[in-house]
């Protein structure tokens, strides 16, 4: 069994499973949206291509996207999910039934589920500059057919919302009842809220903040640096088989850190060793202590998955958001939209600090907005808006369904 | 924990709140009344909570709450962002009662506040003839687990809004759970009282 088999997910806080001899007899849960397939569609076909922030533009543009649920008759119950910095489209859900594991946030999407897929249609779409499915820099560039790599432009988070507004108006929702998302992905929520105020009736951030703050900066430049100082980075113009290997894979580790706490690495690994009760006094042994072992792990399994180009392109999108800066203020930003806000930010989250929630939050008041947040308590840093779906189900649920209603009240 | 007063206590807020008003509610609970001031009233309300339970009920009632403890972040509330602040039957069980009144000073123009009047004539005599801390329908905890940190009377609350530069707008004694308007010693004989102050600048 490879050493992945140690691990029952790739999500960091996951219990370490002991490796079985049998392959367990596998059946979808029945509160699984069950098998499901990434759909694309190509939008923003020369000459109507798409002008990116940065002046540049791009088309045609493809996008990867999953869907759940039944939208209904009026179209007022579909529900956006904007995804971190290395998630995909697959949200929810098994692909093969087969697979190790479901969508990134099955815990949280199905029958029953914090978005519940019985009264409401769920969309998910990987993101502008990403590599799993949407236009990025590892596809091929149609006016040169060559793939754009380091030649593909600088995105930014307003790119990335504008594509996923025009796959939402392509899939006929004129007005979504609300877009939810954490980290990357509840910084394209407020940039939805900031550009199209008009298309959504409710927005769910988590763990996030209106800018990247200076430290979040600091780490993705370092991550960026050992991507580019791998021999093997080549400018960007890599081939798919090679490629920085070493560096993206350094990039994760240090950025998976970043997502845990002192509390839950203490948890989960303390200082216990991988494979022996003793020291070993050797330096060639770089898995000896379990986090260690893990941190290799993760970083291995990222780069099987996951294109450097998009880490540079999309940590760069990241480090550029701040919507105070291009609205004058957050409160301007913020006081265009009607729609209710939830706001929730994690105790052991160091990576985007309740403080910068509470700033936001501030501003939403300022601007009088409707707004509600929390401070969950958990010990599982960045990564809780990924595995703690009870205390954050008992505010959505609420919370959306006085969104539906409401809306529904205003329309009538 | 629940409260016999707190039917009779959001109708009496309620009736000193201007329609349209934009208010918030610090310690709202479960959000009834901003419930009831947006339904009854056309207020449009905020709310600040501690309690997680609370806050998942107000936001099932529809009503904007965030979570802060009353004693630490009220900070995040800008300046004078709304027409009236409410604190109903908290002010003595926060552990700075002076600095949430500032605070309260700072983000409305109106302050409601409702305090139990600890001078009440059935608590005084506890005191002078059992020797013991007293115990009340209206104050029913031991003094090793009552939420209530802080003792004042209705003369008590006033000297203090005074030093704060409130202008005491009203004062309305509650007395047998009900409202009574310029009763006589009411430092004797009111459970609690409301009052609405206003700020001087």
């Amino acid at each position: 069994m490879p050493l992945g088999g140690l691990y029952s997910t790739a999500m960091s806080t996951e219990s370490i499973s002991k490796p079985t001899d049998e392959e367990p007899v596998f059946e979808i849960p029945e509160d699984s949206v069950g098998l499901v397939e990434t759909q694309t569609v190509t939008l923003f076909e020369p000459p109507k291509k798409l002008r990116l922030a940065s002046g540049r533009e791009l088309g045609p543009i493809t996008v990867a996207y999953e869907t759940y649920g039944e939208l209904n008759a009026g179209r007022d119950n579909a529900v956006f999910v904007c995804h971190a910095l290395t998630g995909d489209a697959h949200a929810a859900g098994w692909h093969t039934g087969v697979d190790h594991k479901p969508g990134w946030w099955d815990a949280f999407i199905g029958p029953g589920k914090m978005l519940d897929t019985n009264q409401y249609f769920v969309i998910c779409a990987n993101v502008l500059g990403g590599c799993r499915g949407t236009t990025g820099p590892n596809c091929i560039n149609p006016e040169t057919g060559e793939r754009y790599t380091s030649d593909f432009p600088v995105i930014t988070v307003e790119d990335i919302v504008d594509v996923h507004a025009e796959l939402v108006a392509y899939l006929g929702i004129e007005k979504l009842l609300a877009v939810v998302g954490g980290s990357l992905g509840g910084m394209q929520v407020l940039e939805w809220a900031a550009r199209y105020p008009d298309r959504l009736n409710a927005a769910i951030v988590l763990a996030s903040a209106a800018y990247l703050s200076a430290q979040g900066i600091a780490f993705n430049t370092v991550g960026r640096r050992a991507i580019v100082a791998d021999p093997e980075f080549h400018s960007g113009r890599y081939t798919p088989e090679e490629g920085p290997r070493y560096g993206l894979a350094v990039a994760r580790m240090l950025a998976h850190i970043t997502y845990l706490s002192e509390a839950s690495i203490e948890m989960k690994f303390g200082r216990r060793l991988q494979h022996s009760d003793k020291l070993a006094y050797d330096l060639g042994k770089e898995t000896e202590f379990q986090i260690e072992s893990y941190l290799h792990y993760q970083g291995e399994r990222f780069v099987e998955r996951f294109d450097a180009n998009s880490y540079l392109y999309l940590t760069k999108a990241m480090d550029y958001f701040n919507l105070a800066d291009r609205h004058g203020s957050l409160e301007n930003a913020m006081g265009k939209t009607d729609a209710r806000f939830l706001v929730v930010s994690y105790t052991t989250d160091w990576l985007f600090p309740t403080d910068q929630s509470r700033e936001l939050v501030s501003a939403l008041i300022k601007a009088r907005r409707h707004v509600s947040f929390v401070e969950l308590s958990s010990p599982y840093g960045h990564d809780a808006f990924l595995i703690e779906n009870e205390p954050l189900e008992r505010l959505v649920q609420p919370f959306l369904d006085q969104a539906h209603r409401s809306s529904l009240r205003n329309n009538r | 924990m629940p409260d016999p007063m707190l039917g009779l206590t959001d109708e009496l807020i309620r009736d000193q709140i201007r329609p349209g008003s934009r208010v918030v509610d610090l310690g709202c609970g479960d959000g009834r009344l901003l419930a009831m001031l947006r339904d009854e009233h056309g207020c449009s309300v905020q709310g600040v909570e501690l309690d997680q339970e609370s806050i998942e009920e107000a936001i099932g009632r529809g009503v904007a709450v965030i979570h802060a403890d009353l004693d630490q972040r009220l900070e995040d509330i800008p300046n004078q962002s709304f027409d009236v602040a409410v604190l109903s039957q908290t002010l003595q069980q926060v552990r700075q009662p002076k600095a949430v009144l500032e605070e309260m000073y700072r983000i409305a123009r109106w302050s409601l506040v409702v305090v139990p009047n600890f001078a009440h004539w059935r608590i005084r005599w506890q005191a002078l003839s059992r020797g013991r801390a007293p115990v009340t329908s209206e104050l029913p905890y031991e003094w090793y687990n009552t939420p209530n940190l802080h003792v004042m009377s209705m003369t008590d609350f006033r000297d203090l809004a005074t030093v704060l530069k409130f202008r005491i707008d009203k004062e309305i004694p509650i007395i047998r759970r009900r409202a009574v308007r310029h009763a006589w010693a009411a430092n004797w004989r009111a459970e609690s009282a409301l009052y609405v102050l206003e700020r001087m600048e």
